[in-house]
């Protein structure tokens, strides 16, 4: 199948996917922000403020890093690593964020909302919203709250709001219900900054856009470091931001792309998040994607150690891309992600996210099979700071040391 | 399913309730639909409960649960239409169905059902104009009104969704979820009017509207209203009478005594 890469079309649609399955209250709003980001992208200004913030404030570039101890230890391709945890706040996440916040400021909206899971997006959210003095609210599961008491703390030290979710799962599905419920009774003045490649048109594109730096950059800096393009990029998808960012520059060329869903306990268990795997076509979110749920079409509760990845849903470009087959999906579980975090600590003296591990573990599976003349990069999506604890309980549980 | 469509010959004074299938049993659901139309209902909303209901307020989510605990699915709930008919409920029954369960089942596996028993029509509150014109279609050539929704957010968009509209036209009463409100903007006479000038179907308002005099203003202003979290949270609190039955039929009793105070003046024109 040959690849679009005009989508989504007018309508939202990568294909069947995407679209706008939102109440009617939405419809308008949704418009707006549709009209504005495509306003604002071809303004100039808007450009080059959003570059400036992204150089000065956040401080992009960030490096593309030769993982030397891990290539030498695995004996295989040349590994290298996307550094999004050198980004403001740790993470990916602060792209969008920016561009997002420079949008509401823009369009006039004093008041912004987000949802997080592990926290991440909230943190950056809340750092926005800060720095551009927008009043913020972010909706967190109950239980995430609890997974990820540091972020939020971070959250409330930079004066967000964040709102307990006890809903549901009380995890990222719920807070997301939650934000858009509000959104409904409150969108006349408050923008959403929705945190993933998911929701209703035009967020997956939004979000991509926002988020393509991470593909852009790396290929530049490939080809500076090595004179060439890589053979292979892995990045782990929850909803799948970090992945489509670093992805999407390189889908017409010829690199080998493989995205990483969290397996939780096993595709085989009913503890897993691994929507591609083991999901449906189905609509989440104001969006037609992949979805896990039941025969009658209840959305069913995914499960990960990580908090950013357990989401039933996945950004529906990425349901597109499986589809038509140009992205490899494969899946990771608990146990190789935490022992992919811990090699990466120890081999580099880097701690990545448990959200990133799960990419790190597939490409440390994928390294040796590969000649060494061959390059592999990895979207080291965010950083570990904030997991430690996780793991440190996890460890605990198992009895084993790091 | 020509019941429908002479229901709504009359044009106004539509009293229109919202429950949900299975809150909290089949049997309870029977009995309530028939209360309702004793007092007067004209069309009945009859929700399936999910899992993620994005326009619902809180009343109806803890409705949902209920019913989902019981094990209600969309299937179930459109067999259960044939049930009240049986039972003598005569009214126009429309589904409220977020749109995942509707493509689980598949289209034509929802059609057959709603053919089957005598569902007359549909609403799908996260199937906006844009998303529905296939299944518009499709809802046309199978008799089943495929229920338009506007809001105060829609501006422009009145005029198109209004002219395409079948069955009725549901206006959203305010920004937000379902869930009761204590008052209502003063921009609202002028939507239902805008409304009103561009359908050709009834149009009711809902979402909010609780009690008999907000009720009974709005039928002033419209040709229906939708009552359904003030009905919902009284199906909550009568839950533990209803799932007795020995004491079902004092639990009616009680939720008839509830809709008498809450049902609508009518002007019977």
């Amino acid at each position: 199948m040959g690849l679009n890469m005009n989508y989504p079309d007018e309508r939202g649609r990568f294909e069947n996917f995407g679209g706008k399955f939102v109440p009617e209250t939405l419809m308008q709003p949704l418009y707006e922000v549709e009209q504005a980001l495509k306003e604002a992208l071809g303004d100039e200004q808007f450009v080059n403020e959003l570059t400036r913030e992204l150089q000065e404030y956040s401080g992009r570039p960030t490096p593309l890093t030769f993982a030397k101890n891990t290539t030498e230890t695995l004996d295989g391709a040349q590994i290298y690593l996307k550094r999004e945890d050198l980004n403001h706040t740790g993470a990916h996440k602060l792209n969008n964020a920016l561009g997002q916040a420079l949008l509401a400021v823009r369009m006039g909206k004093k008041k912004v909302i987000a949802e997080t899971g592990a926290g991440q997006h909230g943190v950056a959210t809340a750092t926005v919203a800060a720095k551009f003095g927008l009043e913020c609210k972010v909706f967190m599961g109950r239980k995430d709250i609890e997974r990820q008491k540091l972020n939020v703390f971070r959250m409330e030290l930079l004066g967000a709001e964040v709102i307990p979710v006890d809903s549901g799962d009380q995890t990222l599905k719920d807070a997301t219900n939650e934000a858009i419920r509000y959104w409904v009774q409150h969108c006349e003045d408050h923008f959403y900054i929705i945190g993933s490649v998911v929701g209703p048109h035009p967020y997956p594109k939004m979000v991509r856009d926002f988020q393509r730096i991470i593909g852009d950059e790396t290929k530049t800096q490939i080809q500076t470091q090595i004179g060439q393009l890589p053979e292979h990029i892995v990045a782990c998808v929850g909803g799948g931001s970090n992945a489509i960012g670093m992805f999407y520059p390189f889908l017409e060329d010829n690199v080998a792309l493989y995205g990483v869903e969290a397996s939780g306990k096993g595709v085989d268990t009913e503890e897993h998040a691994a929507t591609l795997a083991k999901g449906r076509p189905g609509v989440i979110h104001g969006s037609m994607t992949y979805l896990l749920q039941d025969e009658h079409g209840q959305i069913t509760e995914p499960y990960s150690i990580s908090a950013g990845l357990d989401y039933p849903g996945i950004g529906p470009e990425h349901a597109y891309l499986k589809d038509s087959g140009r992205v490899r999906y494969e899946s990771i579980t608990d146990d190789e992600a935490i022992a992919a975090l811990i090699f990466l600590s120890k081999q580099e003296g880097i701690i990545p996210a448990i959200e990133s591990a799960h990419a790190l573990a597939y490409a440390f599976k994928l390294a040796p099979t590969l000649a060494s003349n061959e390059t592999l990069v990895v979207c080291l999506s965010g950083r570990g700071d904030k997991d430690v604890q996780s793991v440190k309980q996890y460890l605990e549980e198992k009895g084993e040391q790091a | 399913m020509t019941s429908f469509k002479h229901a709504l010959k009359r044009q106004n004074d539509l009293f229109i309730p919202f429950i949900t299938a299975g809150d909290p049993s089949e049997e309870a659901t029977i009995g309530l639909a028939k209360v309702l139309q004793d007092e007067g209902a004209d069309i009945l909303e009859l929700g399936i409960p999910y899992s993620d209901p994005l326009a619902d307020g809180p009343v109806i989510q803890e409705g949902s649960a209920r019913a989902l605990a019981g094990g209600m699915t969309l299937t179930k709930a459109m067999k259960l239409v044939s049930k009240m008919r049986a039972s003598g409920v005569e009214i126009p029954v429309v589904i409220f169905t977020y749109y995942n369960p509707v493509l689980q089942l598949g289209e034509e596996r929802f059609f057959a059902l709603a053919r089957e028993n005598q569902v007359d029509g549909v609403l799908v509150p996260d199937l906006p104009f844009e998303e529905s014109h296939d299944f518009k279609k499709a809802c046309r050539a199978n008799d089943l009104a495929l229920i338009s929704l506007v809001a105060p957010t829609s501006k422009k968009r009145v005029e198109l969704v209004a002219k395409e509209a079948d069955g009725f036209l549901y206006c959203v009463s305010s920004l937000g979820v379902t869930g009761e409100r204590a008052s209502f903007s003063e921009e609202i006479g002028q939507f239902l009017t805008d409304a009103k000038t561009h359908s050709s179907v009834p149009v009711a308002v809902g979402f909010g509207v609780s009690t008999k005099e907000q009720a009974t203003a709005f039928l002033e202003l419209c040709d229906g209203v939708v009552i359904g979290s003030a009905i919902v949270r009284k199906i909550g609190e009568l839950q533990s009478l209803f799932e007795n039955s020995e004491t079902l039929s004092e639990g009616l009793e009680e939720f008839r005594r509830f809709i008498t105070s809450i049902v609508p003046v009518k002007s019977n024109v």
